[in-house]
């Protein structure tokens, strides 16, 4: 058109045309979110290593190498690039070390790792795409493989350190009806899971990741309320474990904050998300009280992430002004 | 808050939405500059909601300023005058920023154009008498409006007297004036709120009066001070109320802003009538008083010339049809750090192709954005995080319905309401793994079928 006002001789920076919005928060990226996901599980892994010295290092170290690495490969494998950078694989892998007995032998984190990586997040299409939380699949593929290496003897095993050898507390109650002491409990100091005793720990790293709003709220909250209250009518019939004790014990406040949150394996909306860390919370409890293992946080994360598309579509919010009219 | 924005019916505050860095310091206390008329304007055909305007001028006639060059008789539609006198083109054919390949009337500036001073005394200066509207025939009023070629300036450009028409089937009892100005760095709507407020409410007044509304509620948000001080100035003790509302992104959105001051809820695939109010844009009042109480059509509009990529961020007072080129030479020009000029702001506003194009009625700002600040990470993978969700003002899920679009499931973008999304782009600015979540909204909107029967 007219170029009668094109006399202006400055040569003019090359302008490009995109679609909007054209600015961007920027302050959150996946990759950022991993990071306050690696700083929020800091106070466990302090609290692991204090209590099991190199066992702890040794399951965190061999299960994020065999995450991260089984990450590359099986992104080779698929020829797309490897998403190492986001930190999604470390996150999983550091997840799974912290799940494994202290006294599991070296394969278990390897293999978890693998499995991890492979079944649990590369044969769905990578990041973002996976059904069930890569951890938990990596780690329910090893105890299946190695049964004798993650029931409950593996507690009992000489590589753990001295004061923590002996039956995890629920394992304690299943077996023998003994009761722990709340402030062990809380503090971490029981046997257990190389990163799931430190309760208090947990909390704290966890309260951060909602804060900060990498981890959505609603699912700890839904998940610790539901398993509470079963815990206090478990114990209102008879039960020797208080909802604080049930709180405290094994990996439930470790699942609530750094497990179940798992973004890409939980529904997206706040109301979805309470109902699945709610339905979380009352089948621990179920598992617990019901079933013959101690503990149940593994599979009843794993079973709530098969209902999560469930969950998604029971829970799609009407928009602000009432549904799309049909048209006539 | 102050006291008077907790007595409106509304709480002032919208759910959700975004906070983005307003940057409107970079302009906001730049006055009004009126622009010299450009060598040619530049006029294209459509420049509303509606139907196309066709030509009632041909090529080397000779036109006085304020003449009307292109009209029709399609009732949602709005005529089209040349700002300034001189010589009517070769029409031909411009591309605006919205992507729209237009039929174009070029008008040959004569010589003698009024100055800037004239230009600006004329558009904004004088008298606003404010108690003329009694008395007038609301019929005339909308007939006013109408000839004046009035459309929303806020952006949608949808005819003025369409939207004032009485309907006896959806009374109206409230005119809620926007001068909200949620996008980031346009200062256009605060401009014109400080310099001539008298002005928005004298056309407030005469809105409310074609469109039968008895109650005129001003929404500002709360950040604009001035704009706030000098329309309460100006309305004196009269009924006209200027409402203080949360700053927050979309703020200005039709929806957000008739829900925070009024407390109503425009059905989805409604129309703020629906719930008895008219909701018009500050600078469309003020153009709705000069068309009616001095008879002159809409030829002028403020435009924000801003951004970091500008010298001289500017509030230009420029003729209709100039070309963006020549608002960017008035303010100095791009900087070398310039990358992207948007047309409007940039939430929602468009990307310039071609600098050539020329402002249309619905230009409120032209925003030179930097490498900085355009800087975009690669597309990476949706983690499902949900911060769409948690910032949607419409209370959808974006992630999910921009899926479905990018894999045509239509069945999945109806059960998530895909037609309710009004692209106001919350989604897309918080997404970390940008997503371009409502270019993919916007493509499944245009491409998915009607559904059929029902």
């Amino acid at each position: 058109m007219a170029t009668d006002v094109e006399a202006n001789g400055a040569a003019e920076p090359v302008l490009e045309v995109a679609p909007g919005p054209h600015v961007a928060s920027g302050s959150l990226t996946t990759r950022r979110m991993m990071g306050d996901v690696l700083l929020a599980l800091l106070p466990l892994v302090v609290v692991a290593v204090a209590l099991f010295r190199q066992a702890a290092l040794l399951q965190m170290a061999i299960a994020a190498v065999a995450t991260v690495g089984g990450e590359a490969l099986f992104a080779r494998w698929r020829g797309r690039r490897a998403t190492l950078g986001d930190g999604s694989a470390l996150v999983t892998g550091l997840i799974l070390g912290l799940s494994l007995p202290p006294g599991a032998p070296w394969y278990v984190g390897a293999i978890g790792g693998l499995a991890a990586a492979g079944l649990g997040k590369a044969v769905f299409g990578g990041l973002g795409q996976n059904i069930f939380n890569p951890a938990m699949v990596g780690r329910a593929f090893v105890m299946i493989a190695f049964p004798a290496a993650l029931g409950a003897e593996a507690y009992l095993a000489p590589a753990a350190a001295a004061a923590t050898t002996g039956a995890t507390p629920l394992t304690a109650l299943q077996m023998t009806g003994e009761v722990a002491p709340l402030g062990p409990l809380w503090l971490g100091l029981t046997a257990g899971s190389v990163g799931e005793t430190g309760a208090l720990a947990a909390l704290a790293g966890g309260l951060y990741l909602c804060i900060r709003r990498t981890a959505a709220w609603q699912i700890p909250t839904g998940m610790l309320l539901a398993a509470a209250v079963i815990a206090g009518l478990v114990s209102l019939a008879g039960g020797s474990f208080t909802p604080a004790h049930h709180l405290g014990a094994g990996a439930l406040m470790f699942g609530a904050f750094f497990i179940a949150t798992d973004p890409v394996s939980s529904p997206l909306t706040p109301k979805g998300r309470f109902v699945f860390g709610a339905g979380t919370g009352a089948l621990v409890m179920l598992m617990r009280t019901l079933s013959g293992y101690p503990e149940g946080v593994m599979f009843a994360i794993l079973i709530m992430n098969a209902f999560t598309p469930l969950i998604n579509r029971a829970t799609i919010p009407t928009p602000v002004g009432g549904p799309v009219p049909r048209r006539a | 808050m102050s006291a008077a924005a907790t007595a409106l019916p509304g709480s002032g505050r919208i759910a959700r939405g975004v906070r983005p860095d307003t940057r409107k310091a970079l302009a906001a206390d730049a006055p009004v500059e009126a622009l010299p008329a450009p060598p040619t304007v530049t006029l294209p055909l459509v420049q509303h909601t509606g139907a196309p305007c066709v030509a009632l001028v041909k090529s080397r006639d000779t036109v006085e300023a304020d003449a009307k060059v292109a009209d029709t008789d399609a009732f949602v539609s709005a005529p089209i005058h040349t700002p300034v006198a001189g010589t009517v083109q070769r029409a031909g054919v411009v591309t605006l920023p919205n992507g729209r390949h237009l039929a174009a009337i070029p008008v040959k500036t004569a010589e003698g154009a009024p100055g800037p001073e004239a230009v600006y005394a004329d558009v904004l200066g004088g008298d606003w008498p404010l108690d003329d509207a009694d008395g007038r025939d609301p019929e005339d009023v909308l007939r006013a409006i109408r000839e004046a070629g009035l459309v929303g300036q806020g952006g949608a450009a949808f005819p003025t007297h369409v939207k004032l028409k009485p309907n006896p089937e959806k009374p109206v009892d409230t005119l809620l004036v926007n001068g909200c100005e949620c996008e980031p760095y346009l200062t256009a709507d605060y401009r014109l709120a400080v310099e001539a407020p008298a002005a928005v409410l004298a056309g407030a007044r005469l809105a409310a009066r074609a469109c039968g509304a008895r109650a005129i509620f001003v929404a500002v948000e709360d950040h604009l001070h001035g704009a706030r001080q000098a329309l309460r100035g100006a309305a004196g003790p009269t009924d006209i109320t200027v409402a203080e509302v949360q700053t927050r992104y979309p703020m200005g959105g039709e929806k957000q802003t008739v829900r925070a001051v009024l407390g109503r809820t425009i059905p989805t695939g409604g129309l703020p009538l629906d719930v008895g109010v008219v909701v018009i844009n500050v600078a469309t009042a003020a153009a709705i008083a000069r068309a009616v109480q001095r008879g002159k059509p809409l030829t002028h509009r403020i435009v924000t010339v801003t951004g970091g990529g500008i010298r001289t961020p500017k509030n230009l007072l420029v003729a209709i049809g100039t070309p963006y080129r020549a608002l960017l030479d008035a303010c100095g020009g791009l900087t070398e750090e310039a990358a992207r000029v948007v047309a409007g702001g940039p939430m929602m506003g468009f990307a310039i192709g071609d600098l050539d194009a020329p402002v249309t009625k619905g230009t409120s700002g032209v925003v030179a954005l930097t490498r900085a600040d355009v800087r975009h990470a690669a597309e990476t993978a949706c983690v499902r995080c949900g911060r769409c969700v948690d910032v949607c003002p419409l209370n959808l899920v974006p992630s999910r319905i921009a899926l479905a679009a990018r894999h045509k499931d239509w069945d999945l973008a109806r059960r998530y309401h895909m037609a309710a999304c009004m692209e106001c782009g919350c989604c897309a600015y918080v997404c970390p793994a940008s997503l371009p979540l409502v270019q993919l909204m916007r493509m499944g909107k245009a491409q998915m079928p009607r559904e059929t029967g029902g």
